[in-house]
């Protein structure tokens, strides 16, 4: 830094003439334009959360504490987001369910398991389901996907019947598209994310403690359950909660499995609704208090995105700040 | 203590019964997720490219797509090809130069200073924001005064863009040596001619293989397009008024049609969307093999 220092002092104070001419306006303009651009971002989330909480506005206003009630019906002017948060919640949770356990598992496998020449063709391997667009899984689910799992759900409802809580919660399917397949789906789309985030994670492990439990004998297992996790449970949550974050804010293929009804049931074979999906597919006709509501549901998810997003950087960078100091 | 008084006959390598077994089962566990994520993989790319390649060919990629909801044959998806290309290209030079002065700003100007930490992190907080409210924001912002048009959809998908390339160009800056510049500050260079003819050719195969992948994000995306550009069926040349089409729309709209001819438009959509996003994967990945000097 002292010689960036030194360097601007001798262009602009005592150099000669032709090296000050540098420092004039065209370097200073030029400061002030990437620092434009970089408060662009701030710029722009600022503005979204504006625009449209204004284009919501008459929402709030028409609804007030309604906007929170558990019937959403457009023709009867009945428009509360309950049903989607709800829906929202629980493919977000189901995909979290699946994802997780595997996401770390694989993470795992990469850095304590395999070596350096296999994990590469792993991690290229694991980055492909990122690179399937939301749309091409969508259209996967629909009609590949949730007619194959169909017969599934209804051999596991029929199997279940009668049994207190299972049963509720796995009863027969009317089809193929329903919460349990949009959090399928998501599980999918949020594996490569949380596996590369848990991978940095754990990859910041000092190599002199993983040493020291193997140098007392420990299995390499035993050196995860003392070492590894102790040490990465932290960024690990954070890498998680940004799972979370991709999913419930993931909008065109659960708009295509998750079955598009707005109902509030325990019974995860059921037709469902997500925030993001019933966006997609009723914004375009819809307008007036209507149209609002919809907007409102997007500010309601770009609050919980944010929230979940700035708490999970917070974590993933606390426990990277540790490891450096460590 | 056995192994302090006879020390030759401990097997460290190899730890008996349960603990053996327990340590081999999460291994084994370990492995299974791995072909836990590669079955769905395998699934959804045999059954795109089993669908799609019966449909693709030319006169596919390029024949207008039909107007009727049940046509006789597959027709084609030329308009969303050309509507694809437009859009993204747009999205491209929007947000390529923006976010690569904010992360020269980040990493040449701000350094560690708390705007430049803040403005980073906050560009983190902003990849996470749903593609469908970058979709709800223009449509407040830009569409509801000058409506729908394929520069609509490019401001959306450029907002989608521009933290990915901050952040993976901030990460090439970075990586550059400060000998480089304090060589070229040596030789008595402005720091803005150090940035631009020193610093960023050095980060230059980075930028682009970054770039490259940010490119194939905001190719594969539907939803921020539904309410920019609106989805029509006819091709719409003119890039900055009217509404238009995309691939990725198109598959969206077809996936729901029970139609065969629909359907085998979407996979044959799928495919191509399936296979750009690869071409610009291997792209990158050969720009950085290549090109980069300073990895990661």
């Amino acid at each position: 830094m002292s010689v960036v220092t030194q360097a601007d002092q001798a262009a602009s104070g005592s150099a000669p003439g032709g090296l000050a001419a540098h420092r004039g306006l065209g370097d200073r303009s030029f400061q002030w334009l990437a620092l434009g651009c970089g408060l662009l971002v701030l710029v722009i989330l600022v503005l979204i959360a504006v625009t449209t909480t204004q284009q919501a506005s008459s929402w709030f206003s028409s609804q007030g504490l309604k906007i929170f009630s558990t019937t959403w019906n457009p023709t009867v002017g009945k428009f509360g987001a309950t049903p989607f948060i709800y829906g929202t919640a629980i493919t977000g949770v189901i995909a979290l369910v699946m994802a997780v356990p595997v996401s770390i598992g694989i993470a795992l496998l990469l850095t304590e398991v395999v070596p350096y020449r296999l994990a590469r063709p792993i991690v290229y391997v694991v980055d492909l389901l990122a690179v399937v667009p939301s749309v091409v899984w969508g259209l996967w689910g629909i009609l590949v996907f949730a007619p194959w799992i169909q017969h599934i759900y209804a051999s596991i409802g029929s199997g279940v019947k009668g049994v207190p809580v299972l049963g509720s919660l796995f009863g027969p399917p009317t089809s193929g598209a329903a919460f349990f397949t949009a959090g399928i789906i998501l599980a999918f789309m949020i594996t490569p994310i949380v596996t590369s985030l848990s991978r940095e994670v754990i990859a910041t492990v000092p190599t002199i403690d993983r040493e020291g439990a193997y140098a007392l004998g420990a299995t390499r297992w035993e050196m995860i359950r003392g070492v590894v996790w102790p040490h990465s449970q932290g960024g690990i949550v954070g890498a998680v909660l940004l799972g979370l974050g991709r999913a419930i804010g993931e909008t065109i293929a659960a708009a295509l499995v998750i079955g598009a009804s707005p109902t509030i049931t325990s019974h995860l074979f059921a037709p469902g609704y997500s925030m993001p999906s019933v966006i997609a597919n009723q914004f375009g006709e819809a307008t007036g208090v209507f149209r609002a509501g919809l907007m409102g549901l997007g500010v309601l998810l770009f609050v919980f995105t944010i929230i979940i997003n700035i708490i999970a950087r917070v974590i993933v960078e606390r426990s990277a700040r540790r490891k450096r100091g460590a | 203590m056995a192994s302090v008084t006879e020390p030759q006959k401990v097997d460290l390598q190899e730890p008996a019964g349960w603990r053996r077994t327990k340590n081999r089962l999460a291994t084994i566990l370990m492995w299974i997720s791995f072909v836990v994520v590669i079955i769905p993989l395998v699934f959804v790319l045999y059954t795109v490219i089993a669908k799609g390649a019966s449909v693709i060919s030319w006169s596919f990629l390029t024949s207008p797509i039909p107007v009727s909801v049940a046509p006789a044959g597959v027709g084609g998806v030329g308009p969303a090809v050309l509507g694809t290309i437009e859009i993204v290209a747009l999205a491209t030079v929007l947000a390529v130069p923006l976010g690569v002065l904010g992360a020269i700003y980040l990493n040449e100007y701000g350094g560690r200073n708390w705007l430049s930490r803040f403005i980073g992190f906050m560009a983190d907080v902003m990849t996470g924001v749903p593609s469908i409210v970058m979709g709800l924001f223009i449509f407040s912002i830009w569409v509801l005064h000058f409506g729908f048009s394929g520069l609509a959809g490019a401001f959306a998908l450029g907002a989608l863009m521009l933290p990915i390339v901050i952040r993976s160009t901030y990460e090439m800056l970075r990586l550059v040596p400060n000998e480089l510049r304090d060589g070229s500050y040596a030789l008595g260079a402005s720091k803005s001619r150090v940035t631009l003819t020193v610093v960023l050719p050095a980060a230059l195969g980075g930028i682009v293989s970054g770039v490259l992948l940010a490119v194939a994000r905001a190719a594969g995306e539907t939803a921020p397009l539904l309410f920019t550009i609106l989805t029509v069926t006819a091709a719409n040349p003119n890039v900055f008024s009217g509404a238009n089409t995309s691939l990725p729309s198109q598959i969206f709209v077809n996936a729901s049609s029970p139609y065969p001819g629909g359907q085998a438009r979407g996979w044959g959509a799928a495919l191509t969307l399936i296979a750009i996003a690869f071409i610009l994967m291997i792209a990158a990945r050969f720009v950085t093999a290549r090109f980069a000097r300073y990895q990661r």
